[in-house]
């Protein structure tokens, strides 16, 4: 008889099991590297996509971080510019003389409007509001450094492409050779081009800045956050902490979820018959951009406060109810300093939301042609998205690039933000 | 009670210090708690014990009326504190919960500093009427709760940084600052190691000098070892009450004397 023995009986059946775990084992391994693959497949496709993004915005958009400038000794000649006449006087003149003296093949007759072209049309200006200040100036000579205007610019930067044959070239022959006779000079220099932040809006590209609708988008935040903060977070604390749960709060919580839905455009129609319509607010102004944008960040808010209120744990109310806190001692002592980093967190974020929106401000007239930063919120102005959407709408080869770059300046701002709000989950997060 | 070495031994002429009559606790449909009377007595130490989910929390928080704020619970029957029903709509639950104190089953110091954790309810109560005045409550509550000696020189820091045990002092610290007068323990130990256990443990002995101490457990050594009267809850029914000593040594229920041979849990 051969006897099992217990022992034997109790292996067999661990073998057993050991088989059936090794055969499911390799199914289930298979199932787990599948799953990683599609993972790590959608990070490298997601990457590449940001990566393409970011790298062609930067191969057009670089340009425009820099200027060509020419730095000239400037006669103030006191034929053409006179203390009585300022502010005006004879400037495009003197500048042209200025570089006529570097030109010594240039018929100052003839070429004088040829050369004229050269410097921006800004630059006559610039010597202006130098001489305005400084009337004491004229007679003198001065060394003044001005832009190249937008050609001149692209020749210089690589977009206006020597080999191109002249008659498809924005620079003619002629030009070119007095560029380089400047460029020999030594006076050609390309710095970091400051006026990108320091310049509104104009039709000359190489003038043409950001700061308008910097100070647009800043006033439109302001507001957006001076509104949407305090009441998003009041709404957020009643409806979480206080409102009784009944259909009328279930229908209210519904229809914030929906609020955070709808397409921005439509609160750009509804801002625009509501703010501009009835309440006669001014058009184009960043003050109703801003309370356009609140309506849409408001839901972000309340939607973002309301989770972090529910993340503070239980424990900590009960401990505060314990010793005898009232309910308003509980939100406001305990509960909502412990919620405050995911609120600031949806709230930047929310903010993020609204510096990069552009449909309802298209709607509220803030894509205006605009010469001048606002100096109130209530003054016409861009904003940084529209500011973008205009300068793509514009020909001249200098606004492509300038387009690019204020994309970037845009991703910088919103990387910003964002980097900001991490920085604020990390920091305060805590483990109970 | 006719056994009269028990009683004789106790000496059990405390005061009544609360007391319990014909208590019902509904989660909605769902009954926790069906009918129970209990007296606590003053500067007692009694132990509610029974099998996990028979409603030893929920009779708990109705002492100091915690389950206020469940909005599916709802209590009725009477309660009384030194003969004022708190369930009177005339008593506001905040002032009852500053002479009702409670510690929970984790530890749950606020993430404040130790000194604010000790001094938030007398500061909200308004108890002290200046700095030194509030220092002063809460060093004597430190010293109450045996945790001083650890914490007086990190005062500033936060209590969240302590060790479990040291931990649960500091919200025992924060309890009894208030000066309540019945101290309600929810399974204060059951997060701890042995060696804090045993240090809550001699405290808790320490407290009924001056507070009536309410204690529910798991633990029947415990209730055993910290308690002078024990309730035994069974299914959300009191099955037994009496002194420890009897309901461990001569139990009358055959249930109680289930679940202390370990029968029934
Ligand atoms: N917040 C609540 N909502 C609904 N039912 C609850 C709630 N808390 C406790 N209960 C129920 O009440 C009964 C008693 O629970 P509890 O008092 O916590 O028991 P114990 O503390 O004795 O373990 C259990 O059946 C439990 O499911
Ligand atoms: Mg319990």
């Amino acid at each position: 008889m051969t006897d099992i023995t217990p022992n034997d009986a109790r292996k067999a059946s661990n073998n057993a099991t050991t088989e059936a775990v090794k055969r499911s084992l390799a199914r289930r391994n298979r199932k787990q590297l599948v799953l990683q693959g599609f993972g790590i497949g959608a990070i490298v496709i997601a990457f590449t996509v940001l990566f393409i993004l970011v790298a062609s915005l930067v191969r057009t958009g670089y340009t425009a971080f820099v200027q060509t400038h020419v730095t000239l000794d400037v006669y103030i000649d006191p034929a053409e510019i006179s203390e009585e006449g300022l502010p005006r006087g004879g400037f495009r003149d003197v500048l042209t003389a200025a570089v006529l003296d570097n030109l010594p093949g240039a018929d100052p007759e003839e070429d004088a409007r040829g050369v004229r072209n050269i410097l921006s049309n800004g630059a006559q200006f610039q010597l202006r509001d130098q001489i305005v200040e400084d009337p004491s100036l004229i007679g003198q000579t001065i060394t003044l450094t001005v832009p190249l205007s937008d050609p001149f610019d692209q020749l210089n930067k690589g977009g206006v492409r020597r080999d191109t044959p002249e008659d498809q070239r924005r620079v003619d022959n002629q030009e070119m050779a007095w560029f380089d006779a400047l460029d020999e000079a030594g006076i050609i220099s390309t710095p970091f081009n400051i006026g990108l932040f320091t310049n509104a809006d104009s039709r000359f590209p190489e003038l043409a800045g950001l700061k308008g609708a910097l100070v647009g988008s800043f006033w439109a935040l302001l507001t957006c956050f001076l509104i949407a903060f305090p009441i998003g977070i009041g709404a957020a604390i009643y409806l979480e902490e206080f409102a009784p749960k009944n259909r009328l709060s279930d229908f209210i919580e519904v229809n914030i979820n929906n609020l955070a839905a709808v397409p921005s455009v439509v609160f750009g129609l509804l801002a625009l018959a509501v703010f501009i319509g009835w309440f006669g607010l001014p058009r184009s102004a960043p003050f109703v951009g801003g309370l356009t944008l609140a309506l849409m960040t408001m839901p972000t808010i309340i939607i973002a406060t309301r989770a972090a209120l529910k993340a503070v744990p239980p424990s900590i109310r009960e401990a505060a109810l314990g010793v005898g806190a009232s309910k308003h001692q509980v939100v406001f002592q305990h509960v909502l300093p412990l919620a405050m980093p995911g609120i600031l967190t949806g709230t930047i974020i929310g903010l993020a939301q609204a510096l990069g929106e552009t449909a309802p401000l298209l709607l509220i007239g803030m894509n205006a042609f605009i010469t001048s930063a606002p100096t109130s919120p209530f003054d016409a102005a861009t904003a940084l998205p529209t500011q973008i959407f205009i300068w793509a709408d514009s020909p001249e080869r200098g606004f492509t690039s300038r387009t690019s770059a204020a994309i970037l300046v845009l991703l910088g701002f919103l990387v910003m933000m964002n980097g900001i709000a991490i920085y604020l989950r990390n920091k305060f997060e805590r483990r109970w | 009670m006719n056994d009269m070495r028990l009683t004789e031994r106790n000496m059990t002429d405390h005061k009544i210090k609360m007391q319990a009559r014909g208590v019902d606790v509904f989660y909605g449909h769902d009954q926790a708690i069906k009918n129970v009377d209990v007296d606590i007595e003053d500067n007692t130490v009694t132990a509610f014990i029974g099998p996990s989910g028979c409603g030893k929390s929920t009779f708990l928080r109705c002492l100091n009326r915690m389950n206020d704020t469940i909005d599916v619970c709802r209590v009725t029957g009477d309660i009384r504190l030194d003969d004022e029903d708190i369930y009177d709509p005339q008593v506001d639950p905040v002032q009852l919960r500053a002479k009702v104190g409670m510690v929970f089953q984790k530890p749950n110091p606020f993430p404040k500093s130790i000194y604010d954790n000790v001094a938030y309810g007398p500061k909200i109560h308004g108890l002290a009427t200046n700095k030194a005045e509030l220092d002063e409550i809460v060093e004597k509550s430190l010293r109450r709760a045996a945790i001083w000696d650890e914490a007086k020189d990190r005062l500033d820091q936060p209590g969240t940084g302590l060790s479990g045990g040291q931990q649960q002092r500091l919200c025992i610290a924060r309890a009894v600052a208030t000066n309540p007068e019945v101290l309600l323990m929810d399974e204060p130990c059951s997060a701890l190691d042995p060696i804090a256990t045993a240090q809550v443990e001699e405290l808790i002995d320490e407290l009924r000098e001056r507070f009536s101490v309410v204690i529910v457990t798991h633990s029947m050594q415990q209730a055993a070892r910290v308690s002078q009267k024990t309730a035994f809850f069974h299914l959300g029914e009191l099955v037994e009450y009496g002194e420890t000593s009897q309901i461990f040594t001569n139990p009358q229920d055959t249930r109680t004397e289930s679940y202390i041979t370990g029968r029934i849990g």
